[in-house]
């Protein structure tokens, strides 16, 4: 690149020669910049919307801050024994963990066989593949609301298919254990096929990918849309049950904040205990697939040897 | 797995074992031994009915009417004749239904066209420039896939609450412009997509580092580059949490998800009403699905071979 520029001299002409070199200086300085410049919008973008706000969360939650009135004095950490000392906090743990458990297990499961279906020589693979993409397009708002009413307790279309069978109709909504069962049921009507087909490019091809989904599921513990949709009577502000059987860790956080209390300081701290659990789990996963995949490393490297 | 290269097996086993491993290799390249039977149909036609039934059951409710809804819980395949009166009268219910869709389509295109540039470039930059600190970025990048950033909603809320811009689209835009998901999967995508010798020949002709990217890289990325600008279209048409945070539950200016659990609480007791609404706002998603999701799925597996 640099010989090319050098190329056309002109001896006599003194001038053209000049704008030359600036050009090239300016070159120099395009060729060094520019890889950071391209990249910045990202890190800039995350540094202002993503890590300034998840680390300020600390600082709100040790202040007194009203949504109304603003910022109040430094209270310690009150606002973190006041949350541990609320059942409700407790409770929308539970909730969370269970419907975490209820959908991601069984999701990874079928997504794994049916990817090894899809991985098959079938004849019209894309309208396949594409089938088992369609729920992805549907708003978790939207699918909550049409598995809200399959799972309706008294009109709904679960318990009179149960009853057909002679099965005594299950309080979907009123049951704790029933309303967490029917909202995994819609995180894995949408999610389980598009995980099907990002682990069958994984197994074809990309292993970070795997990283990605791991990741995303954990992200699953951050579940809001689905149970507060589920609440058919009630408005986000205080939706979750009549006995806050299925609210969870988000739901609780933005009605601490966005609901009739206005305490974000409060909110902030639920924020950044559920920031400290998503942390310790990542942490634990991120251990144990570099533990798999430098132990395949390993078998890799043997058979390699032997051959 | 590293399975001994076919020359190898010729040396060591005999021309006929090696004709024998090449046949299985072309075979593995293309799925499975052999076409599949008719049990791989059974179950993708199943996982396709499970995928569709939820979608049409909604049209089917959004087609009849309240009192059909209490008498057949079990809806009959047959749609009903109500649909267009039920949708007119969600659009002319007072949640702001035009608003709210011309809201939703700002938020989702806009974030879609930025998503797709800034990843690009980015992607460009990790994939083909080189750099101090490339490798240690681009883990970082990756790394933050796993932060999870709904968490920093508080201070988040509190950084629009100091621009000004609570209730307003540019809120909800502002965080969605660029994601760590997007420059990953570019990185991917363009480090096999783009050779060097087409970026050097721009080089040579004297194109600056940007005019370089516009006309190489840029139409280089279009199959991935399409498939991310779906993906951001549609998590953003689908995003409820933060719009609902940032924009409240106000009709005339929120987005259609907010808008659907408005509809949802204030009209609770009309099923037909609410699945007219949820029908609605799935439509311009499905269609638009019908129209691209070939890309989006080949897309998916694209990305996945190349990278």
């Amino acid at each position: 690149m640099v010989t090319i520029t050098e190329l056309p001299t002109r001896p006599r002409d003194v001038r053209p020669r000049r704008r030359i070199g600036m050009r090239q200086r300016l070159g120099r300085w395009d060729v060094k910049v520019s890889p950071y410049l391209y990249i910045s919008p990202f890190f800039v973008l995350f540094a202002i919307t993503g890590l300034f706000p998840l680390l300020y969360t600390a600082v709100v939650s040790l202040h007194k801050w009203n949504l109304l009135t603003g910022e109040g004095p430094f209270v310690g950490l009150k606002n973190y024994v006041d949350v541990l000392h609320q059942p409700f906090f407790w409770k929308a743990l539970r909730n969370t963990f269970s419907i975490f458990a209820l959908s991601t297990i069984p999701q990874i499961i079928i997504a794994l066989v049916i990817a090894a279906v899809l991985n098959a020589n079938l004849r019209a693979r894309t309208f396949w593949r594409m089938g088992v993409l369609v729920p992805y397009v549907v708003a978790p708002v939207a699918v909550a609301m049409i598995f809200g009413q399959i799972f309706s307790d008294q009109s709904g279309m679960m318990n009179a298919i149960l009853s057909k069978v002679g099965i005594s109709p299950v309080g979907w909504h009123s049951n704790v254990l029933a309303s967490h069962l029917a909202i995994a049921n819609m995180v894995n009507y949408r999610w389980t096929g598009y995980n099907t087909l990002v682990i069958l490019a994984a197994m074809q091809a990309i292993p970070n990918l795997i990283f990605v989904i791991i990741t995303s599921t954990i992200g699953g513990l951050q579940i809001f849309d689905e149970p507060t949709m589920f609440d058919q009577q009630n408005s986000a502000t205080t939706a979750g049950g009549a006995d806050g059987q299925f609210v969870t860790v988000t739901m609780y956080l933005y009605q601490l904040g966005w609901g009739s209390q206005n305490n974000l300081g409060r909110s902030a701290a639920v924020a950044w205990l559920l920031f400290l659990v998503i942390l310790a789990i990542s942490l634990v996963n991120y251990w144990f697939t570099n533990r798999i995949a430098s132990d395949s490393g390993a078998v890799r490297r043997a058979r390699k040897v032997r051959s | 797995m590293s399975a001994p290269s076919i020359p190898s097996i010729e040396q060591f086993a005999g021309r006929g074992a090696a004709r024998a491993a090449a046949r299985r290799q072309n075979h593995r390249g293309s799925g499975a031994e052999r076409r599949p039977r008719w049990l791989t149909y059974t179950i993708l036609t199943i996982v396709l009915l499970i995928a569709i039934y939820p979608l049409y059951y909604a049209f089917l409710i959004a087609s009849s009417t309240k009192e059909d809804v209490a008498r057949h819980p079990i809806p009959s395949l047959v749609p009903g004749s109500h649909l267009f009166e039920n949708m007119l009268s969600v659009i002319n219910s007072d949640i702001g239904f035009w608003s709210a869709l011309v809201n939703s389509i700002i938020v989702s295109t806009v974030t879609a066209v930025s998503v797709v540039l800034f990843s690009t470039l980015a992607g460009y930059s990790f994939a083909k420039l080189r750099f101090r600190g490339r490798g240690p970025l681009l883990v970082f990048v990756i790394a933050t896939t796993a932060i999870p950033t709904q968490l920093g909603v508080v201070p988040l809320f509190l950084v629009m609450k100091q621009l000004h811009l609570i209730g307003k689209l540019p809120a909800v835009i502002l965080p969605a412009l660029v994601t760590a998901f997007g420059v990953f999967w570019m990185t991917q995508y363009l480090e096999g997509a783009l050779p060097y010798e087409l970026i050097e020949a721009a080089r040579v002709d004297g194109a600056s580092m940007f005019r370089t990217f516009w006309s190489i890289a840029l139409p280089a990325a279009r199959p991935a580059a399409t498939m991310l600008g779906l993906f951001a279209f549609v998590a953003n048409w689908t995003n409820y949490f933060w719009p609902l945070v940032v924009l409240g539950a106000v009709p005339g200016r929120t987005t259609l998800p907010v808008a659907l659990k408005m509809l949802q609480a204030h009209y609770y007791a009309d099923y037909s009403q609410v699945m007219a609404g949820v029908f609605v706002s799935v439509l311009p998603l499905l269609v638009m699905f019908i129209l691209a999701g070939r890309q989006l799925v080949s897309g998916i597996m694209q990305g996945a071979v190349k990278g």
